[in-house]
């Protein structure tokens, strides 16, 4: 009990400093990398639920988060639905297309699941690319609400997307310290013996892709709001794919502490490089990182810091 | 039959053209010792397996306590009481001893953790006490044996099936487990024995069936099966 | 708008899709459905494949088939030094599940994103001497350009097959993806044939990728495409399936070349992605599977 009111307690202290943060008015670029890096942590830490906790990978984020978007898109179209609706229904969306590839593939080995993610992308992209309503292949011009807080709408954003950070983060921590945490780590060590010791692994698989999906998809929502203009090419952008997977595999998986540190870490230095380098060479860059990390160093800045304290 | 703790009754299994359990019936009483033998191949694994759910069976049907479970989860047969243990140690290797005992003193004991041992006790009766906060990596091969049937037991199983605990264990741990075996019978739990060790087998159960090629070929006490000629044949081929 | 003509021109043209295809998935049959390793990275070869094509018919004027066949060599030995990378980092240690995954994805992202920054983003076409040419078949027009690539992948799913059962490697192959024990007692080395085995199946990559790009335009993303297609193919002929792999393949081309028909070519890959899921949930052993 007193670990759950202190973390709450910091969760709301970090909330605060965001605001704080954007009532301070400062150098506006940080508010656009600051989206993205936070955007990043809710990313990875969702990815995370499914992919470090349970050993489910996910090669299909650009999918669950673009989804997101475009629900968003479309009640925005509809209706001009206000940003906390765009939240919710952009995660039930991508929360049921989870519970729906995991129930089709689930109960099949994992490899499955991972290469049904895998093409989901290509296919919803082109599902979308031909539906008109949502701008197609052309994109969509999207007006932001007048009048939002702070006076700055991709400031207020950003205050949004620090509150959802600490959300996922809290949500992947509460997770990860239930009985269902760890029903999902005996199922990723060794799923028949887990079964056969009385933990309902279908069920947990399927509640990990369905708030992994979720939390994706609450991710995207904001997206249309913060670029304006939405086009399919950068809202399934291969970038959320394999950052999805690198920034936890750099930072750890085991924990939700692994994606935090591989999102800020890697999102900054990808915030930074930008203006050096081409969006190719970053993204090779974080591909031989990956790699290098997954041949290398499994376990993540959060293992090799275990073994150097010599536990 | 009334009374039986398990009945199975014309189990087959197929697996594409091959018939590794061809209408197999057994029961089990209450509190039994029952051992499960047969020559290599003859389908004993894959009948525990059919049940305890790891696989599903292609015909007949399997009874615990009067309720027909052939068609239920594994989970929820191992909430039910039927617990098995594996050949192959099959450890939560990034969990602790302790942790690994938490796994089914949460999921299949669940509701009944409260009464029995917890799992320190368990680890004390069964001699892993000073492992409990070692991970699977740091135990020796008795000790991995040990951990899977202290796991099994922290499921608080009223089935407890044992596939082959002693393969390749020294004649003193064979002795050690044994006697933890027949302690868990002396306090009520019904055992299945799988194993290839005869004196074992023979000295442990009350009762014996023997399979060959996914048939049972025999049945009795092991005086009776040890005289029996068919079984004879079974092992050491015509 | 309907009509016998169209529908006619349909089939066929599903049918030379669908022999080339099955060259697509050769590797990905051997690789996933006999090897049991997910090697997702696999399209990314077949497009590597198509850009050698590329380069050495701009260079050299080399016709792609050629070049297919000339750097089969080259494509083994990164096939088998890839092998060699996940076996000694994973497969050894028993933890190809996650990390396996995780490192063939990377290496796809790799040379994916290594042929966009080397050759950019246009699209690439290899025009052969016989691309326009056409024949005359029962009324229905067949093009060589299609043609020639099916029958290729025929005549390899066919050489594939009878290595698999009538040389001693491909007979060890076979058993290897049994009982590795077996493989044993008969004096092989299970590695040693894995690596063997995983080489040719990235040296298929070469050939049937320089089909492709004298088929269809591309460009470094197209391996997405084909994701799909590998493993619909594969898990619905039947993992561990030459002979059902070509059988497979064949349905695909020929569904998909229907749906591109009359329904508009934007759905070909739903039509793959929705075999895959049908299969998966239906029938997972695929049509011809152990």
């Amino acid at each position: 009990m007193r670990h759950t009111a202190g973390a709450l307690l910091v969760g709301l202290a970090v909330v605060a400093a965001g605001i704080a943060v954007a009532m301070l008015r400062v150098n506006p670029y940080l508010y656009f990398a600051g989206y993205v890096i936070l955007q990043y942590v809710v990313i990875a830490t969702a990815w995370n639920i499914l992919g470090g906790y349970a050993g489910y990978v996910n090669f299909g984020t650009p999918a669950f988060f673009a989804l997101g978007a475009y629900t968003a898109v479309v009640l925005i179209q509809w209706m001009r639905a206000p940003l906390p609706v765009l939240l919710l229904a952009g995660g039930l969306v991508s929360a049921l297309l989870g519970l729906g590839i995991g129930y089709l593939t689930l109960r099949l080995r994992g490899v499955f699941f991972s290469i049904a993610t895998l093409a989901l992308s290509i296919v919803l992209q082109t599902m979308i690319m031909n539906w008109d309503y949502v701008g197609g292949s052309r994109g969509l011009s999207v007006l932001r609400p007048s009048g939002p807080p702070f006076g700055n709408y991709v400031v207020f954003l950003f205050t949004v997307m620090v509150a959802l950070a600490v959300g996922a983060v809290t949500v992947a921590r509460f997770i990860e310290r239930s009985w269902i945490g760890r029903g999902l780590s005996a199922l990723r060590d060794n799923e028949e013996a887990a079964e056969c010791m009385g933990v309902p692994t279908l069920r947990l698989k399927l509640f990990a892709t369905t708030v992994s999906g979720f939390l994706l998809g609450v991710a995207g929502a904001p997206f249309p709001y913060y670029v304006t203009f939405v086009e399919p090419n950068s809202a399934f952008a291969i970038d959320y794919a394999v950052n999805a997977l690198a920034m936890p595999m750099i930072g750890g998986t085991t924990s939700w502490i692994g994606p935090v540190i591989g999102a800020v870490l890697l999102g900054s230095a990808q915030q930074l490089a930008t203006v050096t380098i081409s969006s190719e060479m970053n993204l090779f860059i974080v591909g031989v990182v990956l790699v290098a990390f997954v041949v290398l160093a499994p376990e993540g800045i959060l293992g090799l810091v275990r073994r150097l304290r010599g536990r | 039959m009334a009374g039986a703790l398990l009945e199975v009754d014309g189990l087959t299994k197929r697996f594409g053209g091959f018939m590794a359990l061809n209408r197999v019936t057994i029961h089990v009483n209450p509190g039994e010792r029952f051992g499960l033998i047969g020559p290599n191949g003859s389908g004993k694994t894959t009948l525990i397996n059919c049940v305890s759910g790891s696989l599903p069976a292609d015909g007949g049907r399997i009874v615990f306590e009067g309720h027909d479970i052939t068609s239920m989860p594994a989970h929820r047969r191992t909430r039910l009481g039927i617990v098995r243990s594996f050949q192959i140690p099959k450890p939560f290797r990034s969990m602790t001893v302790l942790e690994n005992l938490g796994i089914p003193l949460e999921n299949a004991a669940h509701g009944r953790a409260a009464e029995g041992a917890g799992a320190m006790e368990i680890l004390g009766t069964i001699g892993l006490a000073s492992k409990a906060h070692l991970r699977p990596a740091g135990l020796t091969q008795i000790e991995m044996r040990k951990l899977e049937l202290a796991r099994a037991m922290a499921a608080r199983p009223k089935l407890l099936i044992s596939d082959e605990a002693m393969a390749g264990l020294s004649s003193a741990e064979v002795d050690d487990i044994l006697t933890i075996l027949f302690r868990l019978s002396a306090q009520g739990i019904t055992i299945i024995m799988i194993e290839h060790i005869m004196r074992a087998v023979m000295r442990f159960s009350e009762r014996i069936v023997v399979l060959d090629a996914g048939e049972r070929i025999a049945e009795g006490t092991p005086d009776e099966i040890g005289r029996n000629p068919a079984v004879e044949k079974a092992y050491l081929g015509e | 708008m309907f009509s016998w003509d169209l529908l006619a021109n349909a089939v066929v043209a599903g049918l030379l899709l669908g022999g080339f295809y099955a060259a697509v998935s050769l590797g990905i049959s051997l690789i996933f459905g006999l090897l049991d390793i997910a090697n997702i990275a696999q399209p990314a070869f077949l497009i590597l494949g198509s850009y050698a094509a590329y380069v050495m018919n701009e260079a050299y004027g080399l016709d792609p088939i050629l070049t297919g066949i000339l750097f089969t060599p080259v494509f083994y030995l990164l096939g088998a030094l890839v092998y060699r990378v996940y076996y000694g980092s994973f497969e050894r240690r028993g933890e190809e599940s996650l990390r396996g995954l995780v490192f063939f994805f990377g290496v796809l992202f790799i040379i994916e994103v290594s042929l966009s920054l080397k050759y950019g983003v246009d699209y690439r076409l290899v025009e052969t001497g016989y691309t326009g040419k056409s024949i005359e078949f029962a009324g229905v027009g067949i093009a060589f350009r299609y043609l020639v690539p099916c029958v290729v992948g025929v005549a390899m799913t066919i050489a594939l097959y009878l290595f698999l059962g009538r040389t001693f490697y491909g007979r060890a192959i076979m058993a290897v993806s049994q009982d590795q024990g077996a493989l044993r007692l008969m004096g092989a080395d299970p590695v040693q044939i894995k690596t063997i085995a995983f080489g040719i199946g990235i040296a298929a990559a070469s050939l049937s990728g320089a089909l492709l790009i004298s088929i269809a335009p591309v460009i470094p993303s197209t391996d997405r495409d084909y994701i799909g297609r590998m493993f619909a193919i594969t898990v619905l002929g039947g993992m561990g399936s030459i002979g059902g792999t070509l059988v497979a393949a064949v349905i695909l081309g020929v569904v998909e070349s229907l749906m591109s028909t009359f329904f508009g070519p934007s759905w070909s890959l739903a039509v793959s992605f929705g075999i895959l899921l049908a299969a998966l949930a239906v029938r997972p052993a695929g049509l011809f599977g152990r």
